[in-house]
């Protein structure tokens, strides 16, 4: 965890303290909407269907149990109870009045908790691995070079006046958990043959009306130039990104406009100026930051004590829970543990108040205080003691976040839709409830395997459909909802966009596609262990379609 | 329109000068981009000359006039165009260019820290009110992370107590405005 | 349900001018005598083109009062109430169509959807 410092401080007070100003100028009439628009979203603050809403950023899904029990209090006193966990790590609240936002700001300051630019047309949180810092498979923890971009580019006076939102991703593993490949700057920590730690830099990925993964301009950035370079990335844009049409304002754009290789050459050109520059990441710099990132003390313990083996071998709950939930940690003894907040009928990655204060005292007891947030909506405990385990697992299921169902097709991902948002076409989350009802049968969700179902209400794609393995849209026709489905798509280091199966299905029928699109999965895969995704990939989508669309009209 | 420099609002002596006419002698001027590409002379003369630049050109352009302008005058179209703001560093931070540098169109009050923060040191400011509460604005934020040409302390400089190097022609003007 | 705010007005059965209240973002509806009304059925109703511009332009003129103000369609029953003319309006009115999770039902001043 990142401990700040008087000056990290000091920023968030006075931005507090600006924008306490600004919300009084614009309830005075000192400011008019156009005005204020962009100076709410630069601290989060949406206006949605039936209230304002609050977007607090969790910098790399890295929360304390402290700050959730802030976040806890946000949704009691400010809120209607619950918060919201999102596709890029973050938390929204739907209730909120804007003229109780200062004061609910100020709170969530004092915790470390902030809005800024988790909106508008400026560098949003930088995401990472859910399980970063603990996982064995990493080179080492992304999170303090995510830390080093969220300083930089907070405030950046040169950047705040983007032509549309960016996005920046980093992860330091072989399997990919924060989807870089789908962000506007995608960053990849590795080690080249010569044993040297450096990133490979892709630009243009993102979703959205026309979706792009990011394509690699720079294999290999020594460490020191992360900044300098990044820098030359956004100057480039900043620049000669388009500003006349919103829809074709991102950088993805420029990339594909002006062709990758020349969008390479100038952001070349423009950091050869500034490479050696203030922007040199100096190893004392370096240091300096990680000096305040706190590692847990950990107990020096052996893997696999007894109590668990023989939970795992007596009691079938736990071992069902153990399977899905608990993942290999880099230190002896300790074990990952993802939360599940994808209840049957419940919406995808909300939390009530009353859990995530329980969650908070389980962090306490069990995690050394830290919980981590991903970008599939599922909270994560990271430092939890094997033998520990069984203890937690009765403690979780008591507050309804130890459904056995991470990565099965249940574990749905889902913007809130029309149910909350202005610009949704259609809902998103009742086609998730529903199809969490379908496949409520675990043994059924087993055997389908890994399967992410990703659902949009609208083209913005918030529910990272185009690379979900079964991707689910909603449009609009004839003031009628209506779904598209995709196949195929990928998040990981395998990034792939999903392919349109047929002609938008009415409401009532999305979920009997996707028990159509199961079934047919089931009969065409050659055996048992070859997923979902592997099966569409050998296959292609035809085989698919046909079965899908045969009782339906082709349209 | 109330021009601010140094923290104040100020008389502006320089007069605009849009149309085709000669530019008279001894006055201090503001000639459109086209005016200075078409007659580059215009940058030698003894009285004060100054340009606006668009911000859909490159100001790389400007480079064999950075010495001799006075003033070079960039502009946002509305607020939420930021591309003045790239252009506003490269000309101090790369070119040196050390006269006024102006902030023209629309010009929000939420925007001046980081207008002075990149270079700008004269704003045109539509709003009066904006205008008088320019001081106060501008003292909202104590400490910056990252640096720019303007010599401000940064958070990484103050950790490790050393000023960076490449802040120091910025610094008189940056102490000058608070 | 293409999001209103991004769509060329055209008028071609009973509509009123939505918003929000500026203060705490709560759905509004613009009345005939030049105010805001929670109520839709309290809601000035126009069935042309221009008069819908015109009440938009006025609401809109209103920036203290009302954010992100547009023309929604409404149904006119046969007894003469008012009804939401669209499913975005309609959970507008009555909230998500999902059930919320139970602590906000007790904060909650609006009737969940079903």
């Amino acid at each position: 965890m990142y401990v700040y410092d008087e000056f990290d401080w000091a920023l968030l007070e006075q931005r507090v303290a600006e924008f306490r100003d600004q919300v009084r100028r614009r309830l005075a009439g000192e400011l008019t909407e156009d005005e204020f628009k962009l100076l709410r979203l630069l601290n989060g603050v949406y206006l949605q269907l039936h209230a304002y809403m609050l977007r607090i950023g969790i910098p790399y899904g890295t929360l304390s149990s402290e700050q959730m029990r802030a976040l806890a209090h946000v949704a009691r006193n400010y809120d209607r109870g619950y918060g919201h966990f999102t596709t890029r790590q973050n938390i929204q609240f739907h209730w909120i009045k804007l003229e109780e936002l200062p004061d609910a700001m100020g709170y969530l300051a004092q915790h470390r908790l902030h809005g800024i630019q988790t909106s508008g047309n400026s560098i949003r949180n930088v995401t990472t691995d859910q399980w970063a810092g603990v996982t064995p498979e990493e080179i080492e923890d992304p999170r303090i070079w995510a830390e080093l971009i969220r300083q930089h580019t907070t405030l950046h006076p040169e950047f705040s006046f983007l032509p549309r939102k960016f996005k920046i991703a980093i992860t330091a593993a072989a399997h990919d958990r924060a989807a870089v490949k789908i962000h506007d700057v995608s960053l990849r920590l590795y080690r080249n043959d010569a044993g040297e730690a450096g990133f490979e830099v892709g630009v243009g990925g993102g979703l959205g009306r026309i979706p792009y993964l990011a394509q690699t301009i720079k294999p290999f950035l020594p460490k020191r130039d992360l900044l300098s370079y990044i820098e030359a990335i956004l100057r480039v844009y900043n620049q000669y990104g388009r500003r006349d049409n919103i829809h074709k304002a991102r950088i993805k754009i420029l990339v594909h406009q002006i062709g990758v290789e020349k969008f390479a050459e100038e952001v070349e050109a423009e950091w050869q100026t500034i490479r050696t520059g203030p922007l040199a990441l100096e190893p004392s710099v370096i240091a300096e930051i990680a000096t305040r990132f706190r590692y847990p003390d950990y107990e020096a313990l052996d893997d696999n004590p007894d109590a668990l083996t023989s939970a795992r071998l007596t009691d079938r709950a736990f071992a069902t829970w153990f399977n899905a939930c608990v993942n290999r940690h880099k230190q002896k003894g300790y074990a990952i543990v993802t939360l599940s907040l994808k209840p049957e009928g419940g919406t995808p990655g909300d939390a009530t108040a009353e859990q995530m204060d329980a969650i908070a005292d389980l962090a306490d007891r069990y995690s050394f205080g830290e919980i981590r947030v991903g970008h599939e909506q599922n909270l994560v405990l990271p430092h939890v003691r094997q033998r520990d385990l069984v203890e937690l697992w009765r403690a979780l299921d008591a507050i309804g976040v130890a459904l056995p169902n991470i990565n099965l097709v249940s574990d749905i991902i889902a913007c809130p839709g029309l149910d909350y948002c202005s610009l949704a076409n259609a809902r998103s989350i009742p086609v998730a409830q529903e199809l969490t009802r379908r496949f409520r049968d675990l043994d059924v969700a087993r055997n389908l395997g890994r399967l992410h179902i990703n659902i949009s209400g609208c083209i913005n794609a918030c529910g990272h459909h185009h690379v979900g393995h079964i991707g689910i849209l909603g449009v609009e026709k004839n003031g009628e909802e209506f779904y598209q489905v995709t196949i195929g798509g990928r998040a990981d280091e395998k990034a792939e966009l999903g392919t349109l199966i047929g002609p938008a299905v009415p409401y009532g029928d999305v979920a009997n596609v996707v028990e159509d699109i199961a079934a047919a999965y089931l009969e065409l895969r050659d055996r048992p262990e070859e997923l979902f995704i592997d099966t569409v990939k050998r296959l292609g989508v035809e085989p698919f379609r046909e079965r899908v669309y045969a009782t339906r009209q082709a349209g | 329109m109330r021009l601010v420099k140094q923290g104040r609002i100020v008389e502006d002596r320089f007069v605009r000068w849009l149309d085709d006419a000669p530019v008279p002698e001894g006055v201090a001027v503001i000639v459109p981009h086209t005016r200075l590409l078409a007659e580059p002379e215009l940058a030698r003369r003894d009285a004060p000359t100054g340009v606006i630049w668009p911000n859909d050109r490159k100001v790389a352009e400007l480079a064999p006039y950075v010495d001799r302008l006075a003033l070079i005058a960039l502009v946002f179209p509305v607020f939420k165009d930021g591309r003045a703001f790239s252009q506003a560093r490269i000309l101090r931070e790369q070119f040196g260019f050390a006269g006024e540098l102006r902030a023209t169109g629309q010009v929000l009050r939420d925007q001046f820290v980081f207008m002075l923060r990149a270079g700008f040191d004269a704003f045109e400011v539509t709003k009066d009110a904006d205008a008088a509460a320019f001081a106060e604005t501008t003292r909202r934020y104590s400490i910056f992370y990252q640096p720019t040409g303007d010599g401000r302390r940064t958070a990484a400089s103050a950790r490790l107590g050393r000023v960076p190097a490449a802040a120091q022609a910025g610094r008189q003007r940056a102490l000058q405005e608070t | 349900m293409t999001s209103p705010l991004e769509q060329k007005l055209k008028v071609k059965g009973p509509v009123v001018v939505t918003a929000n209240r500026l203060r705490d973002g709560i759905v509004i509806y613009r009345t005939g005598n030049g105010g805001w009304t929670t109520d839709l059925g309290a809601a000035a109703i126009v069935t042309t083109t221009p008069a819908a511009q015109e009440l938009l332009k006025v609401a809109v003129a209103d920036d203290v009062g009302a954010v992100q103000a547009y023309v929604a369609p409404v149904e006119l029953t046969a007894d003469r109430r008012v009804l939401p003319g669209n499913l975005r309006e309609r959970i507008r009115v009555a909230g998500p169509t999902i059930a919320l999770p139970a602590a906000a039902d007790e904060c909650s001043a609006l009737p969940v959807g079903a």
